[in-house]
């Protein structure tokens, strides 16, 4: 059955009209867990409000969940969804270099819209940010050419790289996010915590 | 402000909401959520409309057509991203949370804010497309689908935030 646009259940204006009802979902959720506030996504770091690790990974694992029983019962195919590249270079130093992003901006580009459509001004400049950002990428991609290329791994899940099946790695995970929920409670309770 | 705006929503509660809407994009796109792909392909857009010749022999451009068919804007993320703007203030407008301000640490300037923004903007701009993706795209789809390469970057942005955080906490706390 799933995914329904690669099995030509569904036309491809279909498929773009739903995207613009998930984007509705996607963005009243993360505005109303309040990622629309760069204080409280910063929180994270300094540890008074762990908002963003609880929402990311009760997420993550949820779709994770959710992927692997539609795939039991029949519902997904999941060798046709599609499964993020590995260039192991590039990942790292991306990431990095987004981190830095975010500790300076107190976004990322998701929230950074929703800040934006409930009229944070700092949101707005962020945006400008990842505009620029992306052009001076695609008019220095020589520069960038051999990082980004680098480390090409194919698309491996991290279950096939340790060896274990998806349904063992999705229970380490569940454990290790509980873990982390259990520590998130007790950071914040350290830390004096407004509401922004 | 004269009237409180309502509080947030309890984040596991918001967790499993987000989580339904990863599944329904993987079941429905076969595929995740994102937001720099999509201005990526604006970007691309414009860059096509302004100097289609430029576009036309240099290689990040036509590296971008030989991964996606069509017009850079029918695409499916930045079909998404316009909800994403939709649902955004669809939530601030029930809470009361719609205001144009700039939000900032009272112990910092609005401008000092507003500079730390724009630099933190092109940052995250460049690191997404190296890694491929940004919060949402590479780290949240990528965990969903546990990705190898999706997790690394996720790793590496909350590290590499962390591991910054103390020469920026000035602006935060």
């Amino acid at each position: 059955m799933g995914p329904l646009s690669v099995n030509e259940i569904i036309s491809p204006n279909t498929n773009l009209f739903l995207a613009f009802i998930i984007g509705i979902g996607f963005g009243f959720v993360l505005e109303q867990c309040g990622f629309s506030s760069s204080r409280k996504l910063a929180g994270l770091f300094y540890g008074y409000d762990m908002v963003v690790l609880k929402v990311f990974f009760t997420g993550g694992v949820t779709a994770m969940l959710g992927l692997l029983f539609f795939s039991l019962f029949g519902w997904v195919d999941l060798n046709l969804v599609y499964i993020n590249p590995t260039f192991l270079a590039s990942a790292i130093v991306g990431g990095l270099v987004m981190g830095a992003g975010f500790i300076m901006g107190g976004f990322c580009p998701g929230t950074s819209f929703c800040g934006a459509a409930i009229g944070k001004i700092d949101a707005m400049i962020f945006i400008v940010g990842l505009f620029i950002g992306v052009f001076i990428f695609a008019f220095g991609y020589p520069l960038f050419e051999a990082l980004y290329k680098a480390g090409d791994m194919g698309a491996p899940k991290i279950s096939s790289m340790l060896s274990i099946s998806d349904g063992i790695f999705a229970f380490i995970l569940v454990v290790i996010a509980l873990g982390m929920f259990y520590v998130s409670e007790w950071v914040e309770k350290k830390f004096p915590r407004e509401e922004y | 402000m004269t009237q409180n705006p309502k509080k947030y929503m309890n984040p596991y509660l918001g967790g499993v909401l987000l989580g339904i809407v990863l599944l329904a994009a993987n079941f429905i796109a076969g595929r995740g959520l994102g937001a720099s792909g999509a201005i990526k392909s604006v970007v691309v857009a414009t860059t096509q409309a302004v100097a289609p010749g430029y576009t036309a022999d240099t290689k990040y451009f036509k590296e971008y057509h030989e991964e996606h068919s069509g017009p850079p804007l029918k695409n499916w993320l930045v079909f998404q991203m316009l909800g994403v703007v939709v649902g955004g203030f669809a939530s601030g407008a029930l809470a009361g949370r719609l205001k144009f301000r700039v939000e900032h640490n009272p112990k910092i300037t609005s401008r000092r804010r507003l500079v730390f923004a724009l630099l933190g903007g092109i940052f995250f701009g460049i690191g997404s497309q190296l890694g491929r993706g940004c919060t949402s795209g590479s780290a949240l789809s990528g965990l969903a689908v546990i990705s190898f390469g999706g997790i690394i970057t996720m790793m590496a942005i909350f590290g590499g935030a962390y591991a910054l955080a103390w020469f920026f906490r000035k602006n935060w706390i």
